[in-house]
């Protein structure tokens, strides 16, 4: 499984918390994170970036621009861009953002509402897909993108 | 209970024997199906926005995308799944681990009154303990709104005893795929009498039949 963390000796702008880390109250941040340890309480970066990683624990509500699961979730999340369920991933509760991804193999429990933002002056990018996750042992796995933007606009395209 | 549909659902209840049986499905090939039960379903789900649906299959991103591509909200929880959870089994008069309905109910399908416009049951029923069905569809008559629509399938009894679970995606208006998922046992048949004993409380329900071993019902609350 290949997932995006930062690596040692290499300058980035995400924050990393290590699978050994355990973190109750409020964590909030004005960059990136990578999470793979365990929060309890609530989670505060409104314009970043979170990845939860295959050994994160999340009892927390959370709030981020960009959400990607590939860990546990107990509590309500809000990505005001997208949210991303990978086949790892066990989320419960309830989800609130414009694009959801979820990979087949994730499960979730609790509900789902797609927002719509109002229409940005920016370029419009090609309608993409739903992308296969590959063949997985015992069936198909795959990714539905849903947007709650206008139709023309459902999906984006990857870069 | 007659001798004949005791002996359906002693034939039911598995037999050892026949419990590593490979179904043909298992190859990962999803089946293609097309379903008069969800034709109207999502005829009535589409004539308004802003529904609240409940899924209660197993996770699938084909639906919340269908779901949510018409406006809707939706929730999703796997009762097969968290049925297993062997927390819940407690011992029943005979010394054998039952699952116990109220802490089951307690974990899952908690939400207020009349909550739903529509349910996705799917085959649910005849994979559940007998002793959580009748409490869960008690709940969901409570759950759903009045004039709600529920989904539900049974498998005729020439489904056979191996009929292998399927998970439902819905990939059209009366389209379904059906993708093979973990190995549930069926548990049981109802025969029409059953499912409208069992439904006795909503206000209507409705039978589609089809060329499978499943029996659609659409039940309005």
């Amino acid at each position: 499984m290949e997932i995006s963390r930062p690596s040692e000796g290499v300058r980035t702008e995400v924050a990393h918390i290590g699978k050994s880390v355990v973190v109750k109250g409020e964590l909030s941040g004005s960059e990136d994170l990578y999470l793979d340890g365990e929060v309890e309480g609530s989670i505060e970066l409104r314009q970043h970036h979170l990845t939860i990683g295959p050994h994160g624990k999340v009892r927390a509500s959370v709030n981020a621009r960009d959400v990607v699961v590939h860990g546990q979730v107990n509590g309500n999340v809000h990505g005001s861009e997208r949210v991303e369920l990978k086949k790892s991933a066990v989320l419960t509760g309830d989800i609130v953002t414009q694009r959801i991804v979820i990979e087949d193999g994730a499960v979730f429990k609790g509900s789902l509402e797609t927002q719509r933002e109002a229409p940005r002056p920016e370029p419009r990018h090609e309608a993409v897909e739903t992308a296969a996750a590959g063949r997985a042992s015992g069936g198909l796995t795959e990714a539905a993108t849903v947007s709650g933007a206008a139709p023309e606009a459902l999906v984006e395209q990857k870069k | 209970m007659s001798s004949v549909t005791h002996d359906l659902f002693r034939r039911f209840r598995g037999n050892p024997e026949t419990a590593d049986a490979a179904p043909a499905a298992e190859s990962g090939e999803r089946l293609r199906r097309r379903s008069s039960g969800l034709a109207e379903f999502t005829r009535a789900i589409d004539e308004e926005q802003d529904l609240r649906i409940l899924d209660l299959g197993s996770t699938s991103p084909t639906n919340i995308a269908y779901l949510t591509g018409l406006g809707h909200k939706v929730y999703n929880e796997d009762v097969l799944k968290e049925a297993q959870e062997p927390s819940l089994l407690v011992p029943a008069e005979n010394g054998s681990p039952v699952p116990d309905a109220d802490r089951f109910l307690g974990d899952n399908l908690v939400y207020a009154p009349a909550t739903f416009d529509a349910i996705l049951c799917w085959d649910t029923p005849d994979y559940l303990h007998e002793a959580l069905v009748k409490p869960m569809v008690n709940r969901i008559h409570r759950i759903l709104k009045p004039k709600g629509i529920l989904l539900a399938f049974f498998h005729t009894r020439d489904a056979g005893p191996d009929a292998p679970y399927y998970r439902y995606h819905i990939v059209g208006e009366d389209a379904l795929d059906l993708q093979p998922g973990a190995r549930f046992r069926l548990q049981r048949v109802f025969n029409n009498r059953h499912i409208e004993n069992l439904f006795r409380d909503f206000a209507s329900i409705k039978f589609f039949l089809a060329r499978d071993n499943v029996r659609e019902v659409l039940v309005v609350r």
